[in-house]
């Protein structure tokens, strides 16, 4: 018993200082964000962690809409209500689904490749010769990567929704047959700018941190073996995709729940 | 400050663990400047972690390293890659970067720590790369390269600064008997015309004792021998005797402790028998 007390009492001990070390790492990273002269990195990863999801995020987002409008329309016409279909699925998108889903993607696709590429750099001693040639390997790895995923994911999230909404229109009204101008009007008419596109961007970039976080601190915080590796990318992905839902209910609770 | 002008890293009191494991025991030692020193003794012993604690990526449980007047655990983090930005290292593994060309590589240190032209970082890549023999696989790919070749990169972009201090660590493991020619003249070459100061870890008796200008035996968390080459191929110590000739009875012992071979095989028998 006092042995299991023991255990327990460790491996609290072991998070409070991971989390403790991943909060330093943080912040050393944010202070070292690229200055003009690393801008071409921070570009270049923009391009590998934002412009490479851009194939998932659309295909996802264009299914997911697709999928919406058809199990919308599905219920509603048992209401006669299926004119709603348009504000359903944008406010489904944009609230909920848009952000969440673009940001378990995002940590599938580009969190668990940082993970592992960091962590690849570490086993190889790429980030130990960087730091003996005079270079932070915070600012120059780090920092771009952190920031190209802040500044990815909302934008990708924007994407999600927007390609959703035409999704369901492809299927609401060119198939099923809803009146386009009841789709729109209904659409724009329940769409609030500040309530519910704003809130939706607020959280994807909550979730852009949390995400991006774990998964540059994964990497870098890796035992520097192959199994070492497996185990931080794995971890990158089951730790995002727990914070993304764990912080969305939350952000919902606060945005929406009159909290 | 340091207390000698002549030392370019005088080591005071080192204690280093590793977990529990005891890898520096109160060590003391120092890196005359100039000059070619070598950190030598069986492996396991933590030879690249003292490199490691000079260039400040480890910091030691106890005393002091001065490096150049400046105590390395003191620093912050500012200072410190100030300091190493005069220091190269030369990595077992090289460690390249391999989304860079072995070109892009050695002029990475120039680009990031200089504001010379392109035209003039050609020019002193491609003599760096002249020095270690490859010139012509500047375009190559790190993944293109030998594991020889990497390494010989990997001093070209190690010295790509001129810096005052280049530690390098198991030059000479793995190398062919050209290559390794090769290495162990330009180390020497490369001290005498530059004035750096050099550390070289390595068990590569031979090879070491051939450019060192001063040894030091490292076992068991302990310095147990020092002095010039001929005084340390020489020596009576028992322990740096039984490395310096490679004995495989005496004092270091082969085997990682464990308890008798008899006793391991018979055990599991006498249980099954207890059992039946």
């Amino acid at each position: 018993m006092i042995e299991r007390v023991r255990r327990v009492g460790s491996q609290g001990v072991q998070f409070l200082e991971s989390f403790g070390a991943s909060g330093l790492f943080l912040f050393h990273s944010l202070w070292a964000w690229p200055r003009a002269s690393s801008f071409p990195l921070l570009v270049r990863q923009i391009y590998s962690v934002g412009v490479l999801s851009l194939i998932i995020i659309v295909v996802s987002g264009l299914f997911i809409g697709m999928v919406l409008a058809l199990q919308g329309y599905n219920i509603l016409t048992r209401y006669g209500s299926e004119q709603a279909l348009g504000q359903l699925v944008s406010l489904t998108l944009l609230r909920e689904l848009g952000p969440v889903v673009a940001s378990l993607l995002f940590a599938g696709r580009a969190g668990s490749a940082l993970t592992a590429e960091i962590g690849l750099m570490k086993a190889t001693e790429q980030l130990a010769s960087m730091e003996m040639i005079g270079v932070d390997p915070l600012r120059r790895i780090v920092s771009p990567r952190l920031w190209a995923g802040f500044i990815c994911l909302p934008l990708l999230a924007l994407i999600f929704s927007t390609v959703g909404i035409w999704g369901a229109q492809l299927v609401g009204v060119d198939w099923l047959g809803v009146y386009d101008g009841s789709f729109w009007a209904n659409m724009q008419d329940s769409v609030e700018f500040r309530e519910d596109v704003l809130n939706g961007i607020i959280k994807s970039m909550v979730f852009a941190v949390a995400v991006t976080w774990i998964a540059v601190f994964q990497g870098y915080d890796t035992v520097p073996t192959s199994e070492g590796i497996s185990r931080a990318t794995t971890r990158t992905v089951v730790y995002a995709s727990l914070a993304v839902l764990g912080l969305d209910f939350i952000l919902t609770a606060v945005m929406f729940g009159d909290l | 400050m340091a207390i000698n002008d002549e030392n370019y890293i005088e080591v005071k009191g080192l204690t280093f663990y590793r977990g529990d494991r005891v890898i520096y025991n109160n060590i003391d030692l120092v890196i005359p400047k100039g000059k070619i020193t070598a950190i030598m003794g069986p492996s396991g012993t933590g030879k690249t972690t003292l490199l490691r604690l000079i260039g400040g990526q480890l910091k030691p449980d106890a005393g002091e390293i001065w490096v150049d007047g400046l105590n390395v655990p003191d620093l912050g983090r500012k200072q410190m890659f100030e300091l190493r930005a005069r220091m190269g290292m030369l990595f077992q593994s090289g460690a390249l970067f391999t989304d860079l060309t072995v070109f892009e590589n050695v002029a990475f240190p120039l680009r990031v720590h200089t504001q010379l032209s392109e035209d003039m970082i050609r020019d002193l890549v491609l003599l760096k790369l002249q020095a270690v023999g490859l010139r012509g696989a500047r375009d190559l790919m790190p993944s293109e390269l030998s594991g020889g070749m990497a390494r010989r990169a990997a001093l070209a972009r190690a010295i790509a600064l001129d810096p005052e201090l280049l530690m390098y660590d198991e030059p000479f493991a793995g190398q062919d008997p050209i290559a390794m020619g090769v290495l162990v003249q330009l180390i020497r070459l490369l001290n005498d015309a530059l004035g750096h100061t050099s550390i070289v870890v390595s068990h590569d008796v031979a090879e070491t004792a051939s450019i060192a200008d001063y040894i030091y035996i490292i076992s068991d968390g302990e310095v147990v021998g020092s002095g010039a080459p001929e005084e340390v191929l020489h020596t009576d110590l028992p322990r740096v005797k039984q490395f310096m000739q490679g004995l495989p009875d005496g004092p270091v012992p082969f085997h990682y402790p464990a308890r008798k071979l008899a006793d391991d095989l018979i055990e599991p028998n006498l249980t099954k028998l207890r059992g039946a």
